[in-house]
């Protein structure tokens, strides 16, 4: 008979018959997905659009932005600082303004973003050496377009009235803003976005991959022939998933190079740390994914199922709101999501420098999602045709 | 022989077996079932059906469509699990050691179950990966010559023509050197020159000792099998090799002919529904008239011998006029 069939195959044998033919399905899957044209573009495709629409949101560097002006006085000085101000390219005066009611009102209708106020007697108390404060509010709703524009007030600050005389020589700037974010006061930074969109585009793209596998050889007639043959459910889903973490990898890879080369977002934990972690994220998707398929009668149940996991994915996992803002009971689900571990691995590797101690609690987070749902799907697959 | 030595047997041979296909010198039993039982839901679609197939005997498993042929050999794979019944494969007990079934049958199912977007080469190399085959590129490399693939083997198999789908299908299931075969329906729908390819293939792979399980719709396959079972609606109704089944029937049958097709057509329709003649076939130019018992059928046709125009001579029940008798007393008792 076979080589492969021993009377009393010893333990090693087994294992290594294991290894094979979960290798042999490995293979399989891999010249299908190189023959898969579709899935092929998805695998690039997904993220490139995704970081294109989400970068035009994200564009750190927003110019021109509608300035609304309130001037109290009519002074020299007061007209310089607006200058200066349109010279950084971040504000352009639309609208010159008479009284409050009207500052407030192009504020709140998003007519501008910027409503910039020079107080009553701003000459005289610069002149004095009072240090009169400028107010800057912001609509902060979309704090990455305010973001720049604000950090660009600092420069002002120290050239503005570089070239003015008769203002005293002081350490200290002569005159200050007052910046006002409104809406949001807790704008977070644009630099979370990035890491975020890893973790959403591979949550979406690993759980299709997957979804449709055991499905799709259900409808082709293939499994029949499949659970004629020695393989186990565990080699199957091995064979099946192993593949993907290279695809998933690669489109990792891809969004944060151009994270780090087009966006500007710092790395300043280990790389080695991250790809490791990215790698426990991705099988965890898979994973899911493939429980899907063992659990869905056809390929288009399949994708509902995905489709039902991604939503709470994107709303509860911190990544559309910040997690500490949500009531206690969407914070429990956002738990048992793994984007939810993920974007705090990702967002803390990156922007925090924190290392592998400060992520043991998400890791093994991942690490248990991962395993329950192997462990779903090798209970779930239908060993028989009954 | 006892079930328990049969199943030793089976075993034995196994390990005495270094790589090579040996030719089984003693009448072992391949498949021995009895009393299986399937439903769906309500409907019952194998009734308390028992099977022995002889090792190295291609046994032709015969039926209308949706009679129970797949669903019986499904159980005998292990993919379906029998309501009721008992059985070995190759020795090894169809509810419990499945696992061993799989690696010593070879199941060819009905629909086409190679990947279609894989090439031939690649489907070969993916079963000889998972039976562990040490060589996997060479062992599709033979596969291929034998089959007669050359120059094919990088074409995905779903651009391959029906007959050379077929091929490739037993090709990899007779790649890990299968003791048993089962295939479902194989030359369905295959042009009869693939068809007759497709039969020398098996009765070479016979002749090595192979024992081949294969289900058919077609009447004139049967006459290729050493021996066949007929199955209707779900219940094995004759076994035995083709003369035996068809003594088996005790039908007498008279070919009638005309010069007239029309005045033929109209005789069968009265001849059918005389007490006596239990089955009236068209046969060409001719009819085939038959009844179970000879004294009530010859009492019947007595009284058109004589008619003018027709010509009425003795002969033999071919195995179709057993089949559609048997078929119609099945009707009978169990629609
Ligand atoms: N999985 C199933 N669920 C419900 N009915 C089935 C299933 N498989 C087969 N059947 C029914 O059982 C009957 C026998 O089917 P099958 O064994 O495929 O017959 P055959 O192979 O002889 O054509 C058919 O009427 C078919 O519709
Ligand atoms: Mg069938």
């Amino acid at each position: 008979m076979t080589a492969a069939a021993p009377a009393e195959p010893s333990r090693a044998s087994r294992r290594g018959e294991f290894w094979r033919r979960s290798y042999a399905m490995t293979v399989k899957e891999f010249i299908q997905l190189k023959r898969d044209r579709v899935s092929f573009a998805m695998i690039i495709m997904i993220p490139l659009l995704q970081l294109l629409l989400f970068g035009y949101a994200i564009n750190t560097n927003p110019r021109h932005l509608p300035t609304a002006v309130l001037l109290q006085e009519n002074s020299d000085v007061g007209r310089s600082i607006l200058r200066a101000l349109e010279n950084t390219q971040y504000f352009k005066v639309t609208h010159v303004v008479r009284n409050e009611r009207e500052f407030d009102r192009l504020l709140a209708n998003g007519s501008v973003l910027f409503a910039i106020e020079i107080p009553a007697n701003f000459e005289r108390d610069l002149r004095r050496g009072d240090r009169p404060a400028i107010l800057v509010a912001s609509d902060a709703t979309d704090p990455v377009a305010a973001g720049s524009a604000i950090g660009a007030l600092n420069g002002v600050l120290q050239t503005a009235l570089r070239y003015d005389h008769g203002i005293p020589e002081t350490v200290l700037p002569p005159f200050e803003f007052r910046t006002h974010a409104r809406y949001n006061p807790a704008a977070e930074t644009s630099l979370n976005i990035v890491p975020g969109l890893v973790g959403t585009i591979l949550t979406m793209t690993m759980l299709i991959f997957t979804a449709l596998s055991v499905t799709r050889e259900i409808e082709r007639g293939t499994m029949e022939a499949l659970l004629s043959m020695p393989i186990t459910p565990v080699e199957i889903m091995l064979g099946k998933i192993v593949p993907y973490i290279l695809v998933g990898f690669i489109q990792a890879a891809l969004i944060l190079s151009i994270g780090i080369l087009l966006f500007g977002v710092p790395l300043l934990g280990s790389l080695s740390l991250l790809a490791m972690l990215s790698t426990l994220f991705i099988t965890a998707n898979l994973a899911i994914g493939y429980t899907f398929s063992t659990l869905a009668q056809n390929q288009l149940q399949a994708m509902q199922m995905s489709l039902m996991f991604f939503l709470p994915n994107i709303l509860l996992s911190g990544f559309m709101f910040p997690f500490a803002g949500m009531p206690v009971w969407a914070q429990w689900i956002g738990e048992a999501l793994p984007l939810t571990h993920y974007l705090r691995i990702v967002r803390s590797i990156m922007l925090k420098g924190s290392s592998f101690p400060d992520l043991y609690f998400d890791t093994a987070m991942l690490a248990g999602l991962t395993l329950f749902a192997m462990a779903v799907a090798v209970t779930r697959f239908r060993r028989t045709l009954d | 022989m006892t079930l328990a030595q049969d199943g030793a047997q089976g075993r034995a041979h196994d390990n005495a077996q270094g790589g090579a296909r040996d030719i089984t010198p003693a009448p072992v039993i391949a498949i021995d079932v009895r009393g299986l039982s399937k439903s769906f839901g309500s409907r019952k679609v194998v009734r308390d059906l028992s099977m022995q197939v002889k090792r190295g005997t291609i046994y032709g498993f015969l039926g209308p469509n949706g009679s129970g042929k797949t669903t019986t050999i499904r159980m005998l794979t292990g993919l379906l699990t029998p309501d009721e019944g008992e059985g070995t494969c190759l020795g090894y007990n169809i509810r419990t050691e499945a696992d061993e079934i799989k690696r010593h049958v070879g199941y060819m199912t009905q629909r086409f179950s190679l990947y279609q977007d894989l090439s031939v080469r690649e489907n070969l190399e993916f079963v000889a990966r998972l039976y562990g085959i040490d060589d996997p590129a060479a062992a599709a490399r033979a596969m291929v010559e034998r089959l007669g693939l050359n120059g094919r083997e990088e074409q995905l198999a779903g651009e391959l023509s029906g007959g050379w789908k077929q091929r490739l299908a037993l090709g990899a299931c007779t790649l890990p050197n299968p003791q048993l075969l089962l295939l479902d329906e194989p030359t369905a729908g295959v042009d009869p020159k693939a068809r007759r390819e497709f039969w020398n293939e098996i009765h070479a792979l016979a002749a090595q000792g192979l024992t081949v399980l294969v289900s058919t719709h077609y009447m004139d396959e049967a006459e290729r099998c050493h021996e066949i079972a007929y199955i209707a609606y779900g219940v094995l109704l004759a076994h035995g090799t083709v003369p035996q089944v068809i003594a088996q029937a005790h039908l007498v049958t008279y070919t009638v002919s005309a010069a007239d097709s029309h005045v033929l057509m109209q005789l069968g329709d009265e001849l059918a529904a005389l007490p006596g003649v239990d089955m009236v076939a068209p046969f060409g130019s001719s009819l085939h008239v038959s009844g179970r018992d000879r004294a009530a059928l010859d009492a019947a046709i007595a009284p058109y011998r004589t008619r003018a125009g027709l010509n009425w001579t003795p002969s033999e029940a071919t195995l179709e006029d057993v089949f559609i008798d048997l078929m119609s007393r099945a009707q009978d008792n169990f629609q």
